[in-house]
């Protein structure tokens, strides 16, 4: 029994029971956030460094043999991710204690985002694709409650939107993982990616590769699926939006990369990669001209998150080992870089008043630490050495290089400058023009003052892009042994099939 | 029987999406139904479909005899049920708050998220 492999998913399930009955009493629940956040680091550098050192750990809950039981299986991708999530819950703990406000901690807040990361840990752990389902869905109506937590106007329109697109992908994941069970008598992903190059029923499986790729691409929100982010993560609470934008959408990805390389392996896998050739360079190009257009800070941030995902699927669709590692590394950075730019358009809205980057400007002069950091996280966003975006990118435009596909690496290479040209845009208007004086200083509704809460997390966060960017080395080699372990479908297997009886 | 069920099936598929491409928030509602019990009939089918004989193994034996359904998907139907149940219960409640809250349940209306200024700040 390797409990060590539970404990992501327990540590917070536990803490969110807990943390009910006390509705009444914030404080209590503020204490046990953070405190279950920081256990959860802990566990979390724990199982990377454990299955660095040791290989894949599985776990066959209540002893009964894979495939037949449930069984949670950490190789280094899902660790990596795992310390990901823990990092970002951690952060966003802190946040929350400055600019969550009371109203919003009496609706169990505190309780839901514990039990949003439960889900989170659950899809990246899980080695059953009907449980991955049921983490997905535990996600979601965590993640629909937070986003719809106040119900002002422009946070349920934005929900119902959410929810809509959410519960038909989950109906449509639902038909996908019935079929697959139907044609192949399991559900266990080792199993499958055993059984599946057997199957005589090649066209049914060419639907269920189909029919995943939909549903993870709505989460992942990959062109043409997107339009549903854009219209919501703007509108939660900052702390619920940056959590969102930091993982959310990485689970998507993540399933993409789990399920189109260690689940299906034969032609299915080959003929997706195919698609998402396609699919990347649009998903980059679109988010980024959709950014352009923007005004609103949280909302051109929530257009590049889809064109980020772009450079990810770009590196799942390359599969070669650098890409791949390349891929994964992207996935970390880009959760590190995204979560801390959403942080500061919070502080800027503190700041200033505004989400509207034409009402604001001057803050150059009034934060000078606030213009610092955005700088870090934007041109690690961009690419711009030493910052840690510069070598994911690097790693994905060599791999994309050495395979060939010489236009989508010129598109990737291209949406870098323009989201270059975003990033200046933000940082002329928010920082560098004058306050124009619009709106009346600093907004009493968002936040509660205590500042420091919301400059630590991103303090943290930048600290993480310039240590990935200054010392690549070991990231690099972490990256390449996930990478290795992950295209080496033959241990994943005999680790989940052969460990457990 | 098993063509019943596949036209039952794809039946409920097809009042799914066109009650969900309609402009109402209650027939979405309605679409988001049909559609996830769409889904179960689906994986319900596929563990095969025999009358009058339980999954049980008999005395003596050893495995299952023939004929008999695969009592999985069942199982995975009673999570999904459960699963669908409380996201679709959710989803009535938001809906009929934002109709409250936006005065209308006509899904066109609902687009100040999707405009470039975006309502407030």
């Amino acid at each position: 029994m390797n409990l060590l492999v539970a404990l992501p998913i327990l540590l917070p399930l536990v803490t969110a029971l807990v943390m009910l009955p006390f509705r009444e009493r914030p404080g209590v629940q503020r204490g046990l956030g953070l405190g279950a956040s920081l256990a959860q680091a802990a566990v979390a550098v724990a199982l990377l460094s454990r299955v660095y050192a040791g290989g894949i750990l599985t776990l066959q809950a209540g002893g009964w043999a894979a495939p037949f039981g449930i069984t949670l299986v950490a190789d280094l991708l899902s660790a990596v991710m795992v310390a990901a999530t823990a990092l970002i819950g951690l952060t966003t703990s802190i946040y929350s204690l400055g600019s969550i406000d009371r109203e919003q901690e009496r609706f169990f807040f505190h309780p839901l985002m514990q039990l949003l990361l439960v889900g989170i840990n659950g899809a990246f752990l899980t080695g059953d694709l009907f449980n991955l389902y049921v983490w997905f869905e535990v996600m979601l109506i965590s993640s629909f409650v937070l986003l719809a937590l106040g119900g002002s106007p422009r946070q349920l329109e934005g929900s119902v939107k959410y929810v809509t697109i959410n519960l038909l992908s989950s109906a449509i994941f639902l038909s996908a993982v019935g079929i697959l069970y139907g044609v192949a008598g399991t559900l266990n992903m080792a199993d499958l990616s055993a059984r599946l190059p057997m199957i005589e029923q090649r066209d049914l499986l060419s639907v269920v590769a189909v029919l995943l790729l939909v549903t993870f691409g709505v989460k992942a929100a990959i062109f043409p699926l997107f339009f549903w982010l854009p219209a919501s993560y703007h509108t939660p609470p900052v702390a619920v939006s940056a959590i969102f934008a930091g993982l959310l959408t990485k689970v998507g990805v993540y399933a993409i990369m789990r399920v189109f390389t260690t689940v299906f392996t034969g032609p299915e896998s080959e003929a997706i990669f195919r698609i998402l050739l396609w699919i990347a360079p649009l998903t980059m190009v679109v988010g980024v001209l959709g950014a352009a257009a923007q005004y609103d800070l949280r909302k051109l941030l929530s257009f590049h998150i889809v064109s980020q995902i772009g450079y990810m699927l770009f590196a799942i669709a390359i599969q070669s080992p650098l890409a791949i590692a390349g891929g994964l590394f992207y996935i970390v950075h880009n959760i590190v870089a995204k979560t801390s730019l959403f942080y500061i358009s919070g502080i800027v809205r503190h700041k200033s008043g505004a989400f509207q980057l034409k009402k604001i400007g001057g803050l150059y002069s009034t934060e000078p630490l606030l213009a610092a950091l955005f700088l870090v996280s934007a041109l690690a966003l961009a690419g711009i050495p030493p910052l840690s975006g510069f070598w994911a990118k690097l790693m994905v435009i060599r791999a994309g290089l050495e395979s060939g596909h010489y236009f989508v690496t010129a598109a990737a290479l291209a949406v870098s400058l323009l989201t270059l040209f975003s990033m200046t845009k933000i940082w002329n208007e928010a920082f560098w023009k004058d306050d124009p004086g619009v709106v009346s200083s600093t907004d009493e509704a968002h936040g509660n003052g205590r500042t420091a809460l919301l400059y630590l997390p991103v303090v943290m966060l930048c600290g993480v892009i310039v240590f990935f960017g200054l010392s690549f080395e070991p990231v690099y080699e972490l990256s390449a042994r996930a990478a290795g372990q992950l295209l080496d479908v033959e241990s994943y297997r005999n680790a989940v099939l052969g460990g457990g009886l | 029987m098993t063509l019943l069920l596949a036209l039952i099936t794809g039946l409920f598929y097809a009042a799914g999406i066109y009650l969900l491409l309609r402009r109402s928030l209650v027939k979405v509602i309605f679409g988001i139904m049909f559609l996830g019990h769409a889904a179960n009939m689906l994986i319900f089918s596929t563990g095969r479909l025999t009358k009058g004989a339980p999954a049980f193994v008999p005395e003596g034996a050893q495995a299952l005899v023939e004929p008999f359904a695969d009592p999985l998907p069942q199982a995975l139907i009673l999570t999904a049920i459960v699963i669908g149940f409380g996201l679709q219960a959710f989803a009535i409640v938001l809906f009929r708050r934002s109709f409250e809250e936006l005065g209308t349940d006509d899904v066109d209306a609902m687009r100040t998220t999707d405009r470039i200024d975006g309502g407030e700040s």
